[in-house]
């Protein structure tokens, strides 16, 4: 039985964790996938690999669910819930990213885009409106959720990229390995703005999990990606080598820190007493609200 | 219209849990599931340390945060505030329960039984099959009020139209009745006496008021906080 202190949910365990990861991985890359473009990056076998990782994702909460043979209804709450917008947002992502990977469209690819882009959206606001979990509602989870899936996509488009068009690399990679520092960088922001936030608003244990992931999610998702792309720029014939550990360690330090937030820092709101009461002839006084203090 | 609350007076609250008896025994619920429940909880530093006992469960919100998350709208508010589940709709995606500040909402996925080799008679006999790998919390015990309302009773007076939980509080602690009544039973108690609701900053508007000392007994703690 649980006790008073905040305990840690387990109804959203590994299966929730792994559809904001490959959800937001797949949205972020198709993302990745249309700016390429610009540079003359190929579409159908990224654009592919995106959707794959978002339907790995939407698979992955059906494990969840209690009752998965009535999936349909999810789509029954557009008004208020996030979780069927996100439902909804998936069908234009899926359909469009297909008709786009068919035909080669450049038009169909950015549209299906920006259905990424809500998607990823849709995931930060499912956190948003989870109010019974401290650590997921607040609003500047969204920056993270947002930076960290283009972060993550970008990262995954390095690992990739050499080994499906070499011949086209050598134009975009150097941009792409630009755009991967400013990604890491705005996440990392995020991600200050983002522990700022949770001071004095979550349970103590909640905020020793994210204090301890933090470092290695800096380090690990940043500073070393970072250097990383410095070595690739300073040695050209090494580029290759260093972009993709880049590309690796960015994604993964994303992958890590969803895992972390939503299954190993998820501790509920728990209970709290504004007053204790007076009863009998005794006197009231001050509440408590334990695992807080 | 009515709106339904509870009162729970934690100076008369001594943690017995015949409320918490009570409602597993009039809902059936399964092993580990507690609609209501009483925490005790330990105020203060020593040597001036007190217990406190607190009835929880579903604060019936008036602004519920599970129905909002709900993406099959299973979770809906009656207009008389009761928060209620359809478990024909639900799909036990869980994110009602991750949404609860209150930790009122259970989900069990595969039957449970309290002794784990053998099923008790009267487990079989309450089998609730509808409620497996579903959301489920308390209910005001609406089918009481409902059934109460129907033959002119009033909830919270009589107790065939009362939540299960009130009316086996030994202590009279818990009370039930209606707030947009200003003479209820309910209302009365909230005029008398200070109270809070419980985590008022998440916005929620909770339908559950704790008592925790009259209004004529302004304690020293409390002027001496103002002052």
């Amino acid at each position: 039985m649980n006790g008073i202190n905040p305990w840690l949910q387990t109804h959203w365990d590994w299966r929730a964790a792994g559809n904001f990861i490959t959800g937001g991985c797949g949205s972020g890359l198709l993302l990745i996938t249309a700016v390429a473009t610009l540079r003359g990056g190929p579409v159908t076998e990224l654009t592919l690999l995106s959707l794959a990782l978002v339907l790995v994702g939407l698979a992955l909460v059906w494990f969840e669910l209690g009752r998965p043979w009535r999936f349909l209804h999810v789509f029954f709450n557009p008004h208020t819930s996030w979780l069927t917008r996100e439902a909804i947002v998936a069908m234009p992502l899926l359909a469009l990213g297909l008709a786009a990977a068919s035909t080669g469209w450049l038009s169909l690819l950015w549209i299906a885009a920006i259905a990424g882009i809500a998607f990823l959206y849709c995931q930060g606001r499912i956190l948003v409106a989870a109010k019974g979990i401290p650590v997921w509602r607040t609003p500047r989870i969204m920056g993270l959720i947002l930076t960290s899936g283009i972060a993550e996509g970008c990262g995954v488009y390095l690992l990739v990229i050499p080994w499906l068009e070499p011949e086209t690399m050598g134009e975009i990679y150097p941009a792409l390995l630009t755009l991967l520092l400013i990604l890491i960088g705005g996440r990392l922001a995020a991600w200050w703005a983002y522990r700022d936030s949770l001071k004095d608003k979550a349970p103590k244990a909640a905020l020793e999990v994210i204090d301890r992931s933090s470092s290695i999610f800096i380090a690990v998702g940043h500073i070393a990606p970072t250097l990383a792309v410095m070595l690739a720029w300073l040695f050209p014939e090494a580029r290759l080598v260093w972009g993709v550990v880049a590309g690796v360690l960015a994604a993964l330090a994303g992958w890590f820190i969803k895992t972390v937030i939503i299954t190993r820092a998820a501790f509920n709101q728990g209970y709290a007493v504004e007053h204790s009461p007076a009863r009998g002839g005794g006197k009231s006084g001050p509440g408590t609200k334990p695992g807080w203090e | 219209m009515s709106r339904w609350v509870m009162v729970a007076d934690l100076n008369r609250c001594v943690g017995c849990q015949t409320c918490t008896a009570a409602c597993k025994h009039t809902n059936a619920t399964a092993p580990g599931v507690q609609w209501r429940k009483v925490l005790d909880l330990e105020v203060g530093e020593y040597p001036d340390v007190s217990r406190v006992f607190v009835p929880v469960g579903c604060q019936h919100c008036a602004e519920p945060p599970c129905m909002h998350v709900c993406p099959t709208t299973a979770t809906r508010q009656r207009e008389d505030g009761v928060v209620t589940i359809d478990y024909d709709l639900c799909i036990g995606c869980g994110y009602c329960i991750v949404a609860c500040p209150y930790q009122a909402r259970f989900k069990v996925t595969d039957p449970t039984q309290a002794y784990r080799q053998k099923r008790m008679p009267q487990e079989w006999k309450n089998e609730q099959p509808e409620r497996l790998g579903v959301a489920q919390k308390c209910t005001f015990c609406s089918d009481r009020i409902d059934h109460g309302l129907v033959n002119g009773l009033t909830p919270g007076i009589d107790p065939e139209a009362t939540p299960a939980c009130v009316n086996a509080c030994i202590a009279d602690a818990l009370v039930f009745g209606d707030i947009e009544d200003t003479s209820s039973n309910v209302s009365q108690l909230l005029a008398e006496n200070q109270y809070f609701r419980m985590h008022e900053e998440l916005e929620t508007e909770p339908g559950f008021y704790y008592l925790w000392d009259s209004k004529s007994d302004k304690n020293e703690w409390d002027s001496g906080r103002e002052a």
